[in-house]
């Protein structure tokens, strides 16, 4: 809805972070979802933490496949270039992206249909590839769409809208992710913003594949009592693990943590989180750990948020592949093109 | 029994192997060694999808006259297979010969009359020499090619030589195979009227031409093109185009400094993964490219609907093989050309380029960037595995020092800074092109949302009638202007004005040639043209009007460029005689004069009652 215009004019003591931006000038279009839709909260939460990481927005780019999420990057980061591909196949559009130029900030944004279903080869490929990028599920167990059929990450027994039930075992994404080699694995909610913003801040610091499974409720097709993917399901089961806190560039860190509540950990870039343990001890470097707890907690009817994993020396495609550090798309014939005298070679070496 | 065949310079000889024998280096020496000696030649490998086991042919063709197309026939049959024997003997022209190991005899019923034998105890000579199995094989081989030198009278002095060279590096396996060759030779020499009618002589018909296969051509064109990105899976027969540009990446594209390397090669997970990762890598400013075959064409289809109507630049090299479905994967064809033109859903059109030898692969491979810079949409490059995968006497690369890469209609930041207007698909200057910025550009102008979906000529999303109709009309502006950009069809006339004309395109070409030469002798003269690419310039329309009949000779049962021709240029399909040869292996020179010279005796010829009236 292009028409719907969202007005300029920003009130003058609107903060600003380090590049002189608002929070407003990483905004995008007005949403065309539904009233309510947890993806809107998500985009809101990539606002906020693009603002807070003071990243230029013209240096991120944005990438979807099809579906309610992959709809979302027009609605936020109105200044960052942006990619709706086709259905499932973000991540190898986003891939090619990142190996064209390494400097830019990558956000993937999918769906469960379009990651679970459709896309799920894409989706463990580009994680085993460990392409540095924020890859965000925002999960809500259906097709919104099309209406409302069941999604691959519908659990077994929840029920759609008109009473249908899915009898198919449900895709954990985050689980798959684990196993698949993704160096930063969380899951949150879309309905709480205090874990998700400092999850995505650390999600797009980190230099590796970093997965973010978002449940996100739909509030057209499954926010009904028989969803395990509603507002007040999800409130209700969550068992969130630790909440965090991100420390750019080694700030000091502020004496509101008292000890004993919060972990120091690094990330590559050499900023810090800190991590705010919630109801159990989890140590975020021990993948074991993290597909355990994942298990237990499923077991016991509950859905596990916050972050699950995060490898201690993450590395990337670009470091799989030796490329040089800079982007290819700034080479230009001296650096591409080997000239006359070795083709000279190369046909003398063929008679 | 007819008389032996007497031919100098100018034969087939076959050699029937097994796979995985180790027989495709050998056959190459052989082949090479009379290159060396100045004779043209042209050599096909016919193989099964298999690694080890089943049957395998090398052809040679030697041709003094320098006819690189394939001829049909075999003069002389080395077999070496027992699984294929029947068929093998059975395919000697009359008057042929048979080169076998007679070690295990074999009952008389197994040959024939009318061809002269040649039985050597290969095996026994082997197994004499060498104990270790591999060995044996190994050297089968190489004593094999020893013996047949000294039957067609070839210079063992460029064996020689060639076997130095094969071996550079690992020189202690150079004597031993010397010896091998020699071995084979003096056993024929000793045993055998030397040499056979079938000769090589030493000629100077090759000159400064190159020997090389397609696909590494089209790799290294891919390389001086400028690409950086290549995704790809493996698919026969298109495989050794990302192998090959692999290794001229590591000896060309590796920062000396640092060993780091400026190119990624990514052997995706499919088809779809692999061009889109191209699309990403396009979209993003790099240059990109995949190499596929059939079954992948089918597999990016919905891909490739998005870089065209998103107008994202991309190349893919399809090496075409026997389809539809599975097909035959090892074997040739010019079967998806109406798939590329027409790929995906909705109103599309696509850009191909038809090489006809490795010489216009390596000169395509690089100008396929150049073109998907300037037109911003997918480019094929249509080999087939004829010319992909066999090595063929061609031109020798040239690249001018002084060429820029033409990176299209791009936006700058200082462009973008001085406040020129942006339109991601705004038509500024009436060619269809719109201007496109790379992500990343300027601060806080040029950001643009690329999608599928339908949008104005400043990237906006809409489902109005208008703007879509706009952009589609524009869509075909671009390939208009493509028309002009693309190689121009190459004309060659016959040396008598003549109503018949014939068009033909890629691997057709060598067989082609010979075929007019042959209908010329024959007193039927054609006009002929060759066509480059796809859209068609105006030169295809002005050679199909100015002859009466038209033959299209393509190697694909459907006609699909006569489709193409009748569909794109509005002409009558009466106009056009299809002469089409699909049956997975080479078209022939014989083939094509036969088919055409029929056309033309009885088109030549009045009715009767006209006759009589």
């Amino acid at each position: 809805m292009t028409y719907l215009q969202k007005p300029k004019l920003h009130h003058p003591a609107l903060p600003k972070n380090k590049l002189g931006f608002t929070r407003r000038d990483y905004e995008g279009a007005i949403s065309t979802l539904c009233a309510g839709c947890g993806h809107d909260s998500i985009s809101a939460a990539i606002i906020q933490a693009c603002f807070e990481l003071d990243l230029p927005p013209h240096r991120i780019a944005k990438l979807s496949g099809i579906g309610c999420s992959s709809k979302t990057p027009t609605y936020f980061l109105g200044a960052s270039h942006g990619f709706n591909s086709v259905h499932g196949r973000m991540p190898s559009v986003l891939t090619g992206a990142n190996l064209a130029n390494r400097e830019l900030v990558y956000l993937g944004v999918s769906g469960d249909g379009d990651s679970a279903s459709i896309g799920l080869g894409q989706f463990a490929h580009a994680l085993r590839r460990g392409v540095n990028m924020m890859y965000i599920v925002e999960n809500n167990g259906v097709y919104g769409l099309t209406k409302g059929q069941f999604s691959a990450t519908a659990d077994a027994g929840s029920t759609s809208k008109r009473g249908a039930e899915n009898r198919d075992s449900p895709i954990d994404l985050v689980a798959m992710a684990l196993q698949l080699g993704a160096t930063f694995v969380a899951r949150s909610f879309s309905g709480d913003k205090q874990q998700l913003v400092p999850l995505l801040k650390a999600a797009i610091l980190h230099e590796g594949a970093a997965f973010i499974d978002c449940i996100s409720p739909c509030v057209a097709f499954n926010n009904h009592p028989g969803s395990t993917k509603s507002f007040d399901y999800v409130r209700a089961h969550n068992a969130a693990l630790n909440r965090l806190d991100i420390m750019i560039d080694r700030e000091e860190i502020t004496a509101e943590y008292a000890p004993g509540e919060t972990h120091p950990v690094a990330l590559h870039d050499g900023s810090r989180i800190m991590l705010r343990k919630v109801a159990v001890e989890h140590d975020v470097h021990d993948k074991l750990a993290a597909m355990s707890i994942l298990q237990q907690r499923h077991a016991a009817g509950e859905i596990v948020t916050g972050l699950l994993y995060l490898a201690e020396k993450p590395d990337d495609l670009h470091a799989h592949l030796n490329t040089i550090d800079r982007p290819f798309n700034a080479l230009a014939e001296p650096d591409l093109c080997p000239g006359s005298g070795p083709l000279a070679k190369f046909n003398a070496a063929n008679r | 029994m007819p008389q032996p065949l007497v031919r100098t310079n100018d034969f087939v000889i076959k050699f029937a192997n097994v796979n995985g024998s180790g027989s495709a280096s050998a056959n190459q020496l052989f082949a090479k060694s009379i290159l060396r000696m100045g004779v043209p030649i042209s050599p096909r490998n016919i193989f099964p999808s298999n690694i080890q086991g089943l049957p395998t042919w090398y052809e040679v063709r030697v041709s003094g006259e320098g006819w690189l197309g394939a001829r049909g026939g075999v003069d002389l049959m080395a077999a070496m297979n027992p699984q294929t024997w029947d068929k093998d003997v059975a395919a000697i022209e009359p008057g042929g010969y048979l080169f076998y190991d007679f070690t295990k005899p074999l009952p008389a019923s197994k040959f024939r009359t009318d061809i002269t034998v040649i039985g050597m105890p290969l095996m026994e000579i082997c197994n004499r020499e060498y104990s270790d199995p591999r060995q044996r094989q190994l050297f089968k081989n190489i004593i094999y090619v020893g013996a047949l030198a000294a039957l067609l009278d070839m210079d063992i002095k460029e064996v020689e030589k060639l076997v130095g060279e094969q071996f550079a590096g690992k020189d202690k396996l150079i004597a031993p195979n010397i010896k091998a060759l020699h071995m084979g030779r003096d056993y024929a020499l000793a045993n055998f009227k030397c040499p056979i009618g079938l000769r090589v002589q030493r000629s100077d018909a090759v000159g400064d031409r190159i020997f090389v296969d397609g696909n590494n051509a089209a790799a290294l064109g891919a390389v001086y093109g400028g690409a950086t990105v290549c995704a790809w899976y493996p698919i026969t027969p298109s495989s050794s185009v990302a192998e090959a540009f692999t290794s001229h990446c590591r000896r060309y594209r590796t920062d000396k400094e640092t060993g780091k390397a400026r190119y990624a090669i990514v052997q995706a997970e499919d088809e779809l993964a692999s061009i889109g990762m191209v699309i990403g890598a396009s979209w993003n400013g790099a240059r990109a490219f995949t190499a596929t075959s059939g079954p992948g064409i089918s597999l990016m289809q919905e891909f490739l609907g998005l870089a065209y109507f998103a107008e994202v630049p991309s190349v893919i090299f399809n090496v075409q093989r026997g389809g539809p479905s599975t097909g035959m994967p090892t074997r040739t064809q010019q079967s998806d050309v109406l798939s590329c033109a027409y790929a995906s859903h909705g109103d599309t059109k696509h850009v191909m380029l038809f090489p006809e030898d490795p010489a216009e692969c390596f000169e395509f491979g690089a100008l396929a960037f150049d073109l998907a810079d300037r037109l911003q949409t997918p480019i094929f490059v249509m080999l087939d595995l004829d010319i992909g995968m066999n090595e063929r006497l061609c031109a020798p690369f040239k690249w001018d020092d002084t060429r820029r890469y033409d990176r299209g209609k791009v936006m700058t930041h200082d462009e973008l800074e001085a406040g020129t207007d942006f339109g991601r698909y705004l038509d500024v200057d009436g060619d269809g092109i719109p201007y496109r910025t790379y992500p990343g550009t300027h601060p806080t102008r040029g950001s643009f949302f690329t999608r599928g979906t339908s949008r104005d000529r400043y990237a906006r999303y809409t489902e109005e009638a208008g703007p879509y109709v706009d952009n589609m009309e524009r869509l075909l502006r671009k390939f208009a202007t493509a028309a002009k950009l693309v190689p121009a069809a190459i004309r060659k006339d016959a040396p008598r004005a003549t109503r018949f004309g014939v068009i033909f395109y890629g691997s057709t070409s060598p067989a082609m040639s010979e075929a007019l030469s042959i209908l010329g002798r024959d007193g039927m003269d054609l006009d002929a043209l060759r066509v480059r690419s796809f859209p068609f310039g105006a030169e295809v329309a002005e050679f199909i009007a100015a002859h009466e009949r038209v033959f299209v000779v393509e190697q694909n049962r459907d006609a699909q460029l006569r489709t193409l021709l009748i569909n794109e240029l509005e002409i009558d399909p009466k106009k056009f005689v299809r002469v089409l040869q699909f049956d997975g292996t080479p078209i022939t020179a014989r083939f094509i004069s036969g088919a055409i010279g029929e056309r033309v005796t009885s088109a030549n010829v009045l009715p009767l009652r006209k006759a009589v009236t």
